[in-house]
């Protein structure tokens, strides 16, 4: 799981929590797989169909600002994302993606163009973009949120130390 | 060396000095989740077999987003966190109370506190001297759980306010002002510290205005000192005991200042989609709306709706606006009965809604069609904001709104 593989999916700026988890679909809020479905709708309405296991959303400046819902890296996983790529995050959304055992990775993402083939190393730091055959690094994950993402999640870590090994 | 609040509050539940980029494990004194982000809460819990509260008298669950229920889904998650408050013990704030925000700020928050919640505008309550912070889902439940979070202590900005208002021009106009200046990411992480004789002479109702929208420019918190008009507020909460001074050291060290002139400002309007394309209202004139709403844990206060029924009084709202007033919570509402506002925005055509949080999130209560055109006193305009991609949202001070209503289009209060 140290290496990641799939695609990129190219988002631009200021993607917020209700452009990923939009508040019409509030009422399915408690049925994950199916608020899936619209996952990043308001962005790119055919992002759910064409999404597939591994592949990876990159945002740009402050991807994942707004509301607290933690749906919105729920949904992006479920999707099968495996990793999100941004130059930088908004703080909640940061948290909540470790907090949900999905790495959100900081690096300067106008290097990867949409579609392109990435393989990203967790342990090394090191994105390969194998469609422009480049190179680049993202910045460390800090080592708190090591922990998380080696737990699974928030959850699991509570459940396997009792409290907070951080 | 000093400390700013900031790391005060953080320090003193951390057990020890705390600087900021260190990470620590706080204690928690208050915690909220409401129906939107709560069954998950309950869900992790009953996960990892921790269904508890470490502070059931200070944990409160709202009943705020879907308030009524409009559909069977969030009527049966209403139950889930009910019967989480059955087991538990802790409190449930039913529907018709109020915004979480606004209701923590008149019954729960103390200066001091560190309080969690799972909604990004938990950072309201910063304004009482505490430190409060928005978080996910999972990061609250473990803190209603076990009492304790961790945290990064933040670095602290500076917002040293000078002046007072000039006429039409409110503390909306000024955190938009701020937001446009330092930008919708300027105080990722930060947190943002009101000082200076201008967040002194500010009432607390601007206060929970200022420190609201703190998360608009990716802050963390957004505080100030608790001082006599804390003070008077808490004891006219009916909790003078409450009350507890708290400021930060003068010799506290902030990685930026930041300095605005209260005196200087004009009614400010962000255009769609982000909270920080502000501009002057002029630059606002013309546009048509379709509907203009008055309310949230934002501008949803007794002040907010004496402003906006001062200019409303006698008059109608436009053909073709509509026009809704929402208070943030049943003991503003009671107020507003009291002092006839309510009848003021009923007579000006306008629908009032129950306590809650109504249009602002999208789910009821006043979702847009394709293409309209919405102004309104909540804290956010992305994109699908309202309930519909489509849609356009501008946000502004409840005057501007008010102004809008009688006229159909964006319109400066100071012409009104």
């Amino acid at each position: 799981m140290d290496v990641l593989k799939g695609r990129a999916f190219k988002f631009g700026d200021d993607i917020s929590t209700d452009h990923i988890a939009p508040g019409r679909y509030f009422h399915l809020r408690n049925d994950l797989p199916k608020l899936a479905e619209h996952t990043l709708e308001d962005a790119d309405p055919t992002f759910a169909s064409r999404v597939k296991p591994g592949d990876f959303v990159v945002g740009g400046r402050n991807f994942g600002l707004g509301s607290s819902r933690e749906h919105a890296p729920r949904v992006i996983k479920l999707c099968g994302v495996s990793a999100v790529l941004a130059k930088s995050f908004a703080r909640i959304f940061y948290r909540n993606s470790f907090n949900v055992g999905l790495p959100a990775l900081v690096c300067d993402t106008d290097a990867i163009g949409d579609g392109d083939e990435l393989e990203v190393d967790l342990v090394s730091g090191v994105i390969r973009d194998l469609t422009r055959g480049s190179e680049l690094h993202f910045t460390p994950i800090p080592d708190s949120m090591r922990a998380l993402l080696a737990d699974g999640g928030l959850t699991e870590h509570i459940v396997k130390h009792g409290t907070f090994k951080l | 060396m000093g400390q700013t609040l900031a790391e005060k509050i953080i320090s003193a539940h951390a057990g020890g000095p705390a600087a900021p980029g260190e990470l620590v494990i706080a204690d928690v004194d208050a915690a909220l989740v409401q129906d939107g982000t709560g069954p998950l809460s309950v869900r992790e819990l009953e996960k990892a077999g921790k269904v508890q509260a470490a502070h059931p008298e200070r944990t409160v669950i709202f009943l705020d987003h879907a308030s009524p229920s409009p559909r069977k889904e969030l009527s049966n998650a209403h139950m889930i966190l009910r019967d989480f408050a059955a087991k538990t013990g802790v409190v449930v704030s039913e529907i018709g109370q109020g915004v979480c925000h606004q209701r923590m700020v008149e019954d729960y928050i103390r200066p001091g506190d560190l309080l969690v919640g799972a909604d990004s505008h938990t950072v309201t309550s910063g304004a009482l001297g505490a430190f409060a912070t928005g978080m996910g889902s999972t990061d609250v439940a473990f803190a209603i759980a076990l009492g304790k979070v961790w945290l990064r202590v933040p670095e602290s900005f500076n917002i040293e306010l000078a002046g007072s208002f000039p006429p039409g021009v409110y503390a909306k106009d000024l955190m938009l002002s701020i937001i446009g200046h330092i930008g919708a990411d300027g105080a990722t992480y930060k947190s943002l510290d009101f000082t200076g004789p201008g967040a002194a002479g500010l009432t607390m109702s601007e206060r929970f205005t200022l420190s609201n929208m703190a998360v608009e420019a990716g802050a963390k918190t957004g505080i100030f000192a608790a001082d006599a008009k804390t003070k008077a507020f808490l004891a006219e909460m009916g909790r003078p005991g409450d009350f507890s001074p708290i400021a930060a050291d003068p010799d506290a060290v902030y990685e930026k200042t930041f300095a605005f002139d209260l005196g200087k400002l004009e009614p400010t309007v962000s255009f769609p989609h982000t909270v920080d394309n502000t501009h002057p209202v002029g630059e606002a004139k013309g546009i048509k709306i379709n509907q203009a709403f008055i309310g949230t844990c934002t501008n949803g206060r007794l002040d907010d709706l004496e402003v906006a029924a001062g200019i409303v009084k006698g008059k109608k709202a436009a053909t073709g606006v509509r026009f809704l007033v929402c208070p943030a919570s049943r003991k503003v509402y009671r107020a507003a009965l009291d002092k006839g506002l309510l009848g003021i925005f009923v007579d000006a055509g306008a629908t009032v809604l129950p306590p809650g949080c109504g249009p602002c999130v999208g789910i009821h209560q006043g979702v847009l069609g394709d293409g309209e055109v919405c102004i309104a006193t909540q804290n956010r305009n992305f994109h699908g904001r309202m309930g519909n991609p489509e849609g356009f949202i501008y946000l502004a001070s409840p005057a501007t709104v008010a102004a809008s209503a009688l006229t159909g289009e964006i319109t400066d209060p100071r012409g009104i």
